[in-house]
């Protein structure tokens, strides 16, 4: 009877690489597809702001300045995990948040920012979606980042974690700002 | 109250699960009868727990008990009961609580259905399939408990997935799992017969009929969910190679060459640990499957809710089972000897053939599927492999394999002579080619491919019909035999379902107005007009349409697209009428203006022998599992028993 037979060990083997890759890939993130907007201009639009009695915003009026734009709801659950980390940012951003509020209703919204706090500079209000789209936003939150000359360089799909945010975002803010 | 009791029953299965793991395993090593006599009341006790949480779930979303979190997330007070009921799997916490219940519900049986087995080794069964709930327990209590409570309580839900509002939800998930997980009884048996060093011919017949039910439930979960996919999502595809029909299509793939090759196992005492290794890796790659669902390495429609945090947890749990057991094979299998000595040209060999073609199979499938997640780990970027990488691979491998099956079925074990198969069918070969020359110019055009596909399907038919033919004389025939035949007439219908499909499906999207028509293959449609529509939880926007030939109407269809309350997004539901030679496809795209529509009409020719042929297979499956050798004792084990 044969005790040991190095033939054998390769099913574990194989195995055990595959795990290799599956925990290396688990650190990934999968939904980072590239977006084909990414070094683009960011669409145009012209949206009534939320709080601003009739006024409304158009992303030319930042030309010449980094900016962020993030897409939330209040009816959006995941939203409300990241809104803690967008009010932190609050306190020591230093370039501009726009909120695009999409397909909601201004009633929840102003509600939703009161009881929870208002971590953007302005609000714009995309009640039928149809700058989400322009946008290719496919799930809320997303969050992009805009240079100066207004090129979308950086999306991020899902909640915005600290991780991304100090290893990603804001060292692009920086460098963006130079 | 109700949720609380849901949590503690769980707990009390945590408990139960190590418990009978750990006394049935030490038990049945040590020779402690108590110990092994316990196992059996406990695994049926293990089963009464948790199918008392999974009732609690269950209480909670038909009493739309919205202070659970997990009910407030995946249910609706206007939700149509049906769906209040099956949204209990309609995310990620309750469908593992579904996947630890089947596997209770396994062992259980075991412990019900196997009065015949001698007790150690059922001990050590029901032990490893102990491990298992446990560990999946733990990852429920641990990471996704189902029963967490929401504070304050939530006014409404927020209602389940209209992806998922559809009798498909009651069914398909639940018999996926079923197949999914069955294959952990296999499992669990060759892990015995590894632990205990018995690998022999009646460890081959006791796992067959389990491996058999599993396979049936899997064959099945597929086949329903290919049909929920070519109705829900409003494009017509049955099949898309996504990452998570993968994740169910390889252990089927494996578990196809197990149910052969458990076949050689006990007639010939041969493959013993070729049999044992694919038992392993049927049950690993469903483990894998769930770990691809439930961590989010992979993109998919599928991954509702996905988590890293509990993509950690599954990883662990993977490799200590897969890698646990393989080490155990590694340092077992070596001393199994190996009876049964065959030539090349024989029935054995052709079962190799056919198993390492299955296994080829599975192997391509889950390289294009972690792939992308390979080429990422390596930073070499981000990408998707899509079906053409797959179509490529998949088809070639699968005609090999029809082209061997019916040689397979007509040679002797041990040995034939390759002139005399030749020599049975060499009348089939011929007939094969005239078929498969003839039927693509009847269906109006040739194509070579297409001629290929319905030349091997009708060699493998004709390979059926031989065998029955051959066999008339015997007295009574045994249900093995006629499942074998049904499953693999079974899979003749199915590739001719699929060469029709691929070959001559046609497809229009058109504009159309009130009162416009289009013709596609002979049947003309019109468009009546598009009406507005509430439903219980949505609006729908309903679309008239009439089709018939030659100046006839023979009926109406009614695609609807519709907006849920819940979700921005709008579902088609696209209308169709099937026949056994065609389905006619309409969905209805965007709105455009002046009352027009952007419409899709298909015509899809032989679709629904592509199920029928996957229902076949079931069936045969299942007649084989219920062969009379598997309910009566053999003669040596009655004397063993004795």
């Amino acid at each position: 009877m044969k005790r040991f037979n190095p033939w054998f060990l390769i099913p574990l083997l194989a195995f055990a690489g595959l795990v290799a890759f599956m925990a290396v890939g688990l650190s990934r993130d999968p939904h980072l597809v590239p977006s084909p907007l990414i070094d683009h201009p960011a669409p145009n639009f012209v949206l009534p702001q939320l709080q601003g009695n009739g006024k409304t915003f158009t992303p030319t009026a930042y030309k010449g300045q980094v900016w962020m734009l993030n897409v939330w709801a209040s009816w959006c659950v995941s939203c409300r995990e990241e809104h803690p980390l967008l009010l932190k940012f609050l306190r020591t951003h230093t370039v501009p948040l726009v909120g695009l509020d999409y397909k909601d209703q201004p009633a929840d919204a102003q509600k939703w920012l009161r009881d929870y706090g208002d971590p953007y500079t302005l609000t714009v209000v995309d009640a039928d979606g149809r700058v989400g789209i322009d946008y290719g936003v496919y799930g809320v939150p997303e969050t992009y980042v805009i240079d100066k000359t207004g090129m979308i360089r950086y999306k991020q799909i899902g909640p915005v974690t600290s991780e991304a945010l100090q290893q990603t975002i804001l060292p692009l803010i920086a460098e963006l700002q130079k | 109250m109700i949720p609380e009791l849901g949590h503690f029953a769980l707990i009390l299965a945590l408990v139960l699960s190590a418990t009978l793991a750990f006394f049935s395993l030490v038990g049945a090593q040590k020779g402690i009868a108590v110990w092994i006599g316990l196992a059996r009341p406990t695994a049926l006790m293990l089963f009464l727990s948790i199918i008392t949480a999974f009732a609690c779930l269950a209480w909670a979303f038909l009493h739309n008990d919205f202070s659970v979190l997990y009910v407030s997330e995946h249910s609706n007070s206007k939700l149509p009961m049906q769906y209040q009921f099956s949204a209990v799997w309609g995310g990620h916490e309750g469908s593992l609580l579904l996947w630890v219940l089947m596997l209770a519900g396994w062992t259980a049986a075991v412990a019900l259905f196997s009065r015949r087995l001698p007790d150690p080794i059922v001990a050590r069964v029901l032990g490893v399939l102990a491990l298992v709930v446990f560990g999946f327990l733990l990852f429920i209590l641990l990471t996704s408990n189902p029963f967490d409570r929401l504070f304050p309580a939530a006014l409404e839900g927020r209602d389940l997935n209209p992806l998922l509002q559809d009798p498909g939800l009651v069914y398909h998930p639940p018999m996926l799992y079923m197949g999914y997980v069955g294959f952990s009884v296999a499992f669990a048996f060759a892990l015995s017969a590894l632990i205990s060093g018995k690998l022999d011919a009646t460890w081959a017949r006791w796992s067959r009929p389990w491996t058999l039910a599993a396979w049936v439930f899997l064959t099945l979960g597929i086949c329903f969910g290919s049909r929920w996919a070519y109705y829900v999502l409003g494009w017509g595809g049955w099949w898309f190679w996504d990452p998570v029909e993968n994740a169910s299509f390889m252990p089927w793939l494996v578990g196809t060459a197990l149910i052969h090759s458990l076949v050689v196992t006990e007639k010939r005492g041969a493959f013993k640990r070729w049999t044992v290794l694919l038992a392993i890796t049927a049950f690993s790659l469903s483990l894998l499957g769930t770990f691809i669902v439930r961590s989010g390495v992979l993109t998919s429609v599928h991954a509702f809710a996905s988590d890293p945090k509990r993509g950690i947890f599954v990883l662990v749990f993977l490799a200590l089972v897969i890698g646990g057991s393989l080490s155990l094979f590694a340092w077992r299998a070596p001393s199994v000897k190996e009876g049964g000595r065959f030539k090349l040209i024989s029935r054995e060999s052709f079962l190799l053939l056919n198993n390492v073609l299955l296994v080829v199979a599975a192997g391509s499938v889950l390289l294009g599927t972690i792939y992308p997640m390979v080429i990422d780990a390596l930073n070499l970027g981000k990408l998707s492999v899509g079906p053409p990488y797959f179509n490529a691979v998949f088809a070639p491998i699968m005609i090999l394999l029809l082209l061997v099956l019916p040689v397979g079925t007509i040679a002797h074990w041990k040995r034939s002579e390759l002139k005399q198969v030749f020599k049975t069918i060499r009348v089939d070969i011929a007939v094969a080619v005239i078929v498969g020359i003839l039927v693509p110019i009847l269906m109006g055009g040739f194509s070579p491919l297409s001629a290929l596909g319905i030349a091997v399907a009708t060699w493998v038919a004709l390979g059926v019909a031989r065998q029955i033919w051959s066999w008339r004389k015997v007295p009574t025939i045994p249900l093995w035999f006629w499942g074998m035949q049904t499953a693999h007439l079974g899979l003749a219908v199915f590739v001719i379902g699929v060469t029709l499909i691929k070959g001559y499906e046609l497809e229009r999207d058109v504009r159309m107005g009130p009162g416009d028509t289009i013709t596609l293959a002979g049947t003309t449609f019109r468009l009546i007009g598009v009406e507005q529509v509430p439903g219980p939880n949505y609006n729908a926007m309903r679309g008239m349409v009439t089709y018939g030939r030659n100046g006839q109407i023979e009926g109406r269809l009614e695609p609807e697209k519709r907006t849920y309350f819940s979700s921005p997004m709008p579902m088609t539901e696209a209308a169709i009428h099937s026949s056994l030679d065609r389905d006619l496809y309409v969905s209805l795209g965007e709105p455009l203006d002046n009352g027009a529509w952007s419409v899709r009409v298909y015509y899809k020719p032989f679709v629904n022998w592509i199920w029928g042929g996957c229902i076949l297979m079931a069936l045969g499956g299942a007649l084989a599992a219920s062969d009379r050798r598997y309910r009566v004792r053999a003669p040596q084990e009655r004397e063993r028993a004795a």
